[in-house]
């Protein structure tokens, strides 16, 4: 049989995800037996060498590298699953949503207790190597279109193994009502 | 004289008082209607709607229609459950609700709901509202991003002569509960207390005090909500 090969990225999240990822402990002798990783920053491939069978995405999209990435993921997966708040609802990043951009930009660089005095000439950083902020951060389903969504703040490592599990197998997913939460 | 009356809720035959609520009956026989804006015991307002059911071909709010007698309820049938879950998803993507930072995770009613009826995700788009949050009180914070209207507060706590503390402001959909700067002040812990506790979110929260219980002993980590009155029908 084929290995399915997994894809990860981290957008507007924390690797708190990718983390989780990691405590299915000892199952991930099991994971490896039946896939195979490409683009992911657990093996720190950079660039999709072909076409994957599932996209893990973490984070929500804050700014057009965000993007970028996501619409890359979108057309290199055949399935594409969202893990994590961050990427189902914008999560913490997403505080920022009823604020302004100009006025969370002036508050972390200008008026900030932290960095007044510490930045005396006044300098927002807009280099154009920088990518570029958008207004909102947008869960990743507002910007393409995501197949499977796994809720928690990171979700449990149980989750993404029995959904891995089942994605790759084609077994049934099991949803016991414990594993499933929000934080 | 309580008058003892025979209604069917989902096929099942029930027995029920006269004049009771069909959640309260429903609750009596050990079944499970989900409610969010009802509290037992304080006149029912019918506000959120997640109690819906059908009583001869219209949907009702169960919490404030009384059973009679030969009444035919549905509760769990498909299009009635997901017509809940929607109530449910509006609720979240209207507010602004970051379970992940929210002091009342785990004890929320709301996100207790949401694991019952196993949102993912809502299929609707988030309006991410500008609301703001009022620390100026003495006893509570008011954090208008999680408020869902449920007016609970309004109608439960009252001051020691019998005066709401909390109150609609506003109209429409600018409506917003407040707090009287004056009563608030005369609170005690135990009132501060009793008006985060009745909050189904947390949107009141109790100040000088948070995270109390630990991940893994809120009252929804292990079990559904509703699993009391349902457990209770299993033994």
């Amino acid at each position: 049989m084929n290995k399915a090969i997994i894809a990860t990225t981290s957008l507007a999240g924390c690797f708190g995800c990718h983390m989780s990822f990691l405590d299915i402990d000892e199952k991930i002798l099991d994971l490896i037996e039946l896939v195979e990783f490409n683009k992911s920053p657990i093996n720190d491939i950079k660039k999709f060498t072909k076409m994957c069978d599932i996209g893990l995405i973490e984070g929500g999209c804050c700014n057009d590298e965000n993007v970028h990435i996501l619409k890359d993921f979108r057309a290199h997966c055949k399935i594409l699953v969202s893990f994590g708040e961050c990427a189902i609802m914008g999560g913490l990043p997403a505080l920022r949503n009823t604020i302004p951009l100009q006025e969370c930009l002036d508050e972390a660089y200008l008026n900030g207790p932290s960095v007044v005095g510490n930045n005396e000439k006044g300098i927002i950083p807009n280099d154009e190597e920088l990518p570029v902020l958008l207004n909102k951060v947008y869960p990743c389903h507002e910007v393409v279109r995501i197949d499977y969504h796994l809720p928690g703040c990171p979700p449990k490592a149980e989750l993404i193994w029995e959904a891995l599990y089942a994605l790759v197998t084609g077994n049934p997913l099991k949803l016991p009502y414990e594993i499933i939460k929000f934080d | 004289m309580n008058q003892l009356i025979e209604f069917r809720l989902d096929g099942v035959v029930c027995m029920g008082q006269k004049g009771q609520y069909i959640v309260d009956a429903a609750s009596d026989n050990n079944i499970y209607i989900p409610t969010l804006c009802n509290i037992p015991g304080i006149k029912p307002r019918g506000a959120c709607r997640i109690c819906s059911v059908r009583v001869n071909g219209k949907l009702m709010t169960a919490c404030t229609t009384p059973v009679s007698e030969g009444m035919d309820i549905e509760s769990k049938s498909a299009d009635i459950e997901d017509l809940r879950k929607a109530i449910i998803e509006l609720l979240f993507t209207e507010g602004n609700h970051f379970c992940p930072a929210c002091e009342r995770s785990g004890n929320c009613e709301l996100q207790a709901l949401a694991y019952r009826y196993q949102m993912l995700v809502p299929r609707f788009k988030f309006q991410f509202s500008k609301r703001t949050v009022e620390a100026s009180h003495p006893k509570l914070i008011k954090d208008h991003d999680r408020c869902i209207l449920c007016k609970r507060c309004i109608r439960a706590i009252k001051d020691e002569k019998g005066r709401s503390i909390f109150a609609f402001g506003k109209r429409g959909h600018q409506v917003e509960i407040n707090i009287d700067t004056k009563l608030s002040k005369n609170m005690t812990d135990e009132q501060a207390l009793e008006a985060a506790e009745i909050c189904p979110v947390g949107a009141i929260l109790k100040k000088e005090q948070g995270f109390k219980d630990p991940i893994g002993q809120r009252k929804y980590d292990n079990e559904p909500i509703g699993s009391d009155i349902e457990n209770l029908a299993l033994q």
